[in-house]
């Protein structure tokens, strides 16, 4: 007879389920300011920490404090905060459309905000996203027209890409963003070959791609990796760590006690762990990361910790596997409130101000939504001609798709 | 004028597309330095720099998910799968992102890419470097399969292929890589157009690649009258031809090396069913590698060769 135990086989749970009272006392949150801020051309061995850490910029106290901090005016700041706001306006907007049936689907970024609307500021005309279905900050920070995103959620007769795609899942080249797949993972290394790309032109253009922290397990996140690596592609490669994957847990995907970050370090890929919530740390790491890339040094992963306080998507009630307070309980706090504060305590923002700003962005949204819902909704149409279905399927329509047509009657 | 093999021609395409236009990228496995495994890159990265042929990682789905983003820049890569049977990780990103990101962003993004593997048996090559996957490609909306037979169309394919504005699966039959024929020419073969090989009355024989010397030497040996058309495309396929052959001839037998249940030959019996029945003569006969595993060492006795055609090509005239 053998003398060792019987094995088994571990499966990781998340500390609170519903009905659990969360606490998260035990998480440690570094100090704001502490993380150091080292030149862009380190050598990724020497600043291994920082995959470890939360580089953090706003402390408790509503102060930018430490080395990554003072990269942006108080205006540019504002103009972080209003868009924040916007996308939270346009979220609840949308999510709303959808429970009355304007259209089949919607996903907000609640508590994720800071991330997608600070990382568009580092980016330039004619760089590229490969953005997931959580990124809409990247199109709303910048001059892309709502209305043409609320036509796309409704696969209404203006919908720019005639109804073909899931709505959120938009797509413009002009605002280097890049059409979104609804797979997950196969973007992220599709972005590291446009970077090769701009290499291979000496073009000066740099590439972005986004992932979820579930998604990381996908094999596209190590092909990526690699290439990245190999060929010192100017990417950005970014994870959003929002702590769910629909209803599974972070620690399903991360194993013990790694981080998502400290991946990139087996590559020799320079790698940060950034507060997701802090809207000046997350623009100071990507502009860091960004000019990392421009002067040619190569690809950076960075880690955003962050929150997902709504659902997965309008198909799924977190109630169901999550507990009630969670996130209300998470360490990190509200993006927009934790700006606002700043903003407050630096003496050129008020909550008169912020409540003015919101009814305003309120109403902008509204007034956008009224537009697109002359061009219909995907209840009541109207929809693009069911003729354009067989359209640019390939460049020109073969014979079989003619005659497929013809058979449809469309 | 100097003979050329399909290694050759296809290596002269690649030149010739490269030295045109800029854009032309070529990489894979062992691709750069060694030219390739079947040394269909030889002498690309000297000529051209390693920024334009170069090897990568053994990652397929990180090849093809790399050339997806490269062709969405603005380049045109040409890539290469070592073997056709090495695809598969790479195949998600073939079926559900470079065969629909025209379409899906509404001609915002395309995918001028192609992606060159060798395909099919007959060098004991065992199960990993002997299938015929080109139904899994043809069965997907939004890419195009080609599969060339000769040197002279590999060439003009190949070159057709990378100026191509879509996604192209260009399989290579192995078993043709060292055939002494010629293949001198910078012309593009169009896409989507069969070829006839032999011109007859009594039977259409629909075949591509390795195949067309199959049904050749078959139809000879059995004294038939058949008029051998070679598709060269699969998708997009040149319906007109095969109807207005199998109208004339009214038969029709379908030999390909890939295993039969589902296996494109599936999708031409049923064209010739629902456009030509009433021109029939006798039923539509189908040959095939026989639904197994690539065998190794029984590989001649797993694909079709002229006994097993010739049989077939009786078959179809007795019951006439």
């Amino acid at each position: 007879m053998s003398d060792t135990k019987p094995l088994s086989l571990y499966v990781p749970e998340p500390e609170f389920r519903p009905g659990d009272t969360p606490d998260f006392s035990n998480v440690p949150i570094p100090k704001a300011g502490a993380a150091p801020r080292p030149p862009v051309d380190v050598d990724p061995g020497d600043i291994r920490d920082l995959a470890y850490t939360i580089i953090r910029v706003m402390n408790r106290e509503g102060e930018a404090v430490g080395p990554w901090a003072d990269m942006l005016s108080d205006e540019e700041i504002k103009e972080g905060l209003e868009d924040m706001m916007r996308v939270r306006a346009f979220d609840a907007r949308m999510l709303m459309a959808q429970r009355q049936g304007k259209t089949s689907f919607y996903m907000q970024c609640l508590g994720e905000e800071a991330i997608a609307c600070a990382f568009s500021k580092v980016l330039k005309s004619g760089d590229m996203n490969f953005p997931t279905y959580r990124q809409q900050g990247l199109l709303l920070s910048t001059d892309y027209p709502m209305v043409d995103m609320i036509n796309q959620i409704y696969s209404n007769a203006a919908d720019p890409l005639q109804g073909r795609q899931l709505p959120i899942m938009y797509s413009s080249k002009e605002h280097g963003f890049f059409t979104i797949s609804g797979n997950l993972a196969t973007q992220f290394i599709q972005g590291v070959g446009w970077a090769m790309a701009s290499a291979i032109k000496g073009d000066d253009k740099i590439a972005t791609s986004w992932i979820g922290e579930g998604s990381t397990a996908e094999n596209d996140f190590h092909s990526a990796l690699v290439f990245a690596s190999t060929y010192r592609a100017p990417v950005i490669l970014n994870i959003v760590n929002n702590q769910w994957a629909i209803s599974t847990f972070q620690g399903i995907a991360r194993g013990g006690a790694a981080t998502f970050a400290s991946r990139g370090l087996g590559f020799g890929i320079p790698s940060l762990r950034v507060d997701g919530n802090d809207y000046l740390a997350v623009y100071a790491v990507a502009k860091w990361a960004a000019d990392r890339a421009r002067a040619g040094h190569g690809p950076t992963l960075i880690e955003y910790v962050t929150y997902r306080m709504g659902g997965h998507s309008t198909s799924d009630d977190p109630s169901a596997y999550r507990a009630k307070e969670e996130s209300t309980s998470w360490p990190l706090g509200d993006p927009v409130e934790r700006l606002k504060d700043y903003l407050i305590k630096r003496g050129v923002w008020s909550d008169a101000q912020h409540h003015q700003m919101k009814e305003m962005l309120e109403a902008e949204v509204a007034e956008v939504q009224k537009q697109a819902e002359k061009n219909g909704t995907l209840h009541d149409g109207p929809h693009s001609s069911p003729g354009t279905m067989f359209e640019d399927v390939y460049e020109e329509m073969p014979l079989h798709l003619r005659r497929q047509r013809q058979e449809a009657g469309v | 004028m100097a003979r050329m093999t399909m290694i050759q021609a296809i290596r002269s395409a690649m030149d010739v597309s490269m030295a045109r236009d800029d854009n032309v990228v070529v990489f894979g496995e062992d691709v750069g330095f060694f030219g390739g495994v079947f040394r269909c890159t030889q002498g690309l990265q000297e000529k051209y720099g390693k920024h334009r042929c170069f090897d990568t990682p053994i990652s397929e789905s990180g090849i093809i998910g790399a050339a997806i983003g490269m062709a969405t820049y603005g380049l045109r890569p040409c890539a290469e799968i070592q073997f056709a049977d090495y695809m598969y990780p790479g195949y998600d990103q073939i079926t559900q992102e470079a065969s629909r990101i025209r379409y899906r962003s509404n001609n915002d993004f395309t995918v001028p890419m192609v992606v060159r593997m060798p395909t099919g048996g007959g060098i004991f090559g065992g199960q990993t470097h002997s299938q015929s996957p080109e139904a899994l490609f043809a069965h997907v909306s939004g890419i195009k399969t080609v599969i060339p037979s000769n040197p002279y169309d590999a060439k003009g394919l190949l070159i057709a292929s990378i100026e191509d504005e879509d996604p192209v699966m260009f399989l290579e039959p192995k078993r043709l890589y060292n055939g002494p024929f010629d293949g001198h020419h910078d012309r593009p073969v169009p896409l989507g157009k069969a070829a006839i090989r032999r011109e007859g009355a009594e039977v259409t024989m629909l075949v591509y690649g390795t195949m067309v010397y199959v049904a050749e030497a078959a139809a000879e040996e059995a004294g038939v009258d058949a008029e051998i058309i070679d598709l060269r495309t699969l998708l997009p396929l040149d319906m007109e031809a095969i109807e207005k052959s199998v109208q004339k001839t009214g038969r029709c037998v379908i030999v390909h090396e890939a295993t039969r249940t589902c296996g494109y030959g599936a999708e031409l019996a049923a064209i010739v069913a629902e456009n030509c029945f009433y021109h029939l003569e006798s039923p539509v006969v189908r040959v095939t590698g026989w639904d197994t595993p690539y065998p190794h060492a029984h590989e001649w006795d797993y694909f079709p060769g002229p006994a097993r055609v010739g049989a077939a090509l009786k078959k179809v005239m007795e019951k006439a």
